[in-house]
């Protein structure tokens, strides 16, 4: 709606014979002197253009003209009426999230498998910073949640100082250190600071007019949850395997960042956004490794629970795909993966 | 000269006028939306943005099976109570808060992983204003550590 109000070309006229009309009342005004009325109208068209601006800037809604997305599966109907909103905000799961996913579907702890603290000094372009934040946050939530203590105030130290390279300011101070040192033995404030941490640099960054960065930061995360997951399965078997299902239905959230990416192809000033392209273009091995995988929804039934006031989503998903094909998509992490933490 | 000092002072204006605005948006979620999610973790991630009477907002998102999670949707107190739906891929309509007392949060749990997209409206308020409400609205996500 604002994109559309952004680009449209109405006339409007002023005339001097103005008339405010409110229930039944009207009022008259007379017409300023030429001089009053000049400066009026040239302050109150420099607020109006600017406050356009501004509004299309909070928007932020890019045109869709270039957008060019493959259809996946009957999944991507979801994306049909997408252009009918002001906003749209496309949501990956965040670090704390899919270090959660992993754990629920049965991973182990593996230490080896997070990116090395001795990289930290190796990351100094926006790009591997802000990939690298997501992928120390997914690490430090990885570590957290198996209640490795001393592994999770290391990799906040990490994640601290990729947001400090990228400028973003106080997203983790010294006080969030010291609450997480003081509070390492209940995973649930531990929980919530990395949450904390994880909206502070989302947000300032958003703040800052910065979606690009803030939507690399959440690819990286994203992509580390799945390095974890696949190398945890390593050559098992993917049927009646959890942790591999939850793999393979992220080919619903691949869909997801494609089109979040696409949308910060380029920057306010129409120019293109290199680090953005190289990435869609890094991801294509991804893509067609997700592209060999089958995710199908049968509608969804809602049982509401009263007692609790949960409501229960019943439906069911099939994914498949062979374990030739499974090995491509594991080997397209790794690939993904090993050329973010260089 | 006098002019000169106008413009100056209005394009000043307007440059903070963005950032304050998005400044109060970034608390609104942090201080206020964030404890309707009590007591679900939130994921981490920020949604939020300044939407006037009328205007709709929408958000696209998987969610995993097995899991449980909370979706709370605030708008600041400028603006009248906020309306969501949640659409499946089907096109289905699995929640919507007007038939629900116009609740903030809605808790759910799926037996499948699917997408789901989230749709937000500000509503007309019936007061006599003659310019319309503006404020920050925040979608944000919870869910609960099973152990």
């Amino acid at each position: 709606m604002n994109s559309q109000f952004c680009k449209s070309k109405k006339n409007i006229n002023f005339t001097t014979n103005i008339r405010f009309s409110r229930k039944n009342e009207t009022i008259k005004f007379r017409p300023m002197p030429k001089k009053y009325f000049i400066n009026t109208l040239i302050i109150f068209s420099l607020f109006l253009v600017s406050l356009i601006l501004v509004s299309c800037n909070i928007g932020n809604k890019k045109s869709k003209e270039n957008v060019n997305i493959e259809d996946f599966v009957t999944e991507d109907d979801i994306f049909d009426d997408i252009d009918k909103a002001k906003k749209i905000f496309y949501s990956l799961p965040s670090p704390l999230e899919t270090a959660m996913l992993i754990k629920s579907a049965g991973a182990e702890y593996n230490e080896e498998l997070l990116n090395s603290l001795d990289n930290v000094t190796n990351y100094s372009t926006s790009r591997s910073l802000a990939l690298n934040l997501g992928i120390y946050t997914t690490d430090l939530s990885f570590a957290s949640l198996f209640d490795q203590t001393q592994t999770s105030i290391n990799y906040m130290t990490a994640a601290r100082k990729m947001a400090e390279g990228l400028d973003i300011n106080d997203a983790i101070d010294n006080e969030t250190m010291t609450r997480l040192e003081e509070n390492l033995q209940n995973r649930d404030i531990v929980m919530d600071i990395i949450s904390e941490t994880f909206l502070n640099s989302s947000s300032f960054l958003k703040e800052q007019q910065r979606q690009d960065v803030a939507a690399i930061v959440l690819v990286g995360g994203w992509i580390e949850g799945l390095y974890i997951a696949t190398q945890l399965i390593g050559d098992n078997t993917i049927k009646n395997n959890k942790l591999a299902d939850r793999v393979l239905e992220q080919k619903l959230s691949f869909n997801i960042v494609e089109r979040m990416l696409d949308d910060n192809r380029e920057n306010e000033n129409g120019e293109q956004n290199e680090d953005i392209i190289n990435l869609i273009s890094e991801l294509q091995e991804l893509k067609n490794a997700f592209d060999k995988v089958k995710v199908q929804t049968t509608q969804t039934e809602t049982v509401e629970n009263t007692e609790t006031n949960v409501t229960t989503l019943k439906s069911q998903t099939t994914v498949s795909v062979s374990q030739e094909d499974f090995k491509a998509l594991q080997l397209a992490v790794n690939n993904l993966r090993t050329s973010f933490i260089q | 000269m006098r002019r000169t000092y106008y413009l100056i002072t209005l394009v000043f204006a307007l440059v903070f006028l963005n950032n304050i605005v998005s400044a109060q948006c970034k608390g609104f979620a942090k201080k206020i939306c964030k404890l309707e999610l009590i007591p679900y973790i939130h994921d981490g991630n920020y949604h939020a943005a300044i939407l006037t009477e009328g205007e709709e907002a929408e958000l696209y998102k998987t969610f995993y099976s097995g899991q449980d999670y909370r979706l709370a949707i605030c708008g600041s107190d400028a603006l009248p109570d906020i309306e969501f739906q949640v659409i499946d891929a089907y096109k289905n309509v699995l929640y919507d808060n007007t038939e629900h007392n116009k609740s903030r949060v809605w808790d759910f749990t799926l037996d499948a992983s699917q997408q789901l997209k989230i749709t937000v409206k500000v509503p007309n308020s019936n007061t006599e204003s003659e310019y319309p409400a503006s404020g920050c609205v925040a979608i944000m996500f919870g869910f609960l550590d099973e152990e």
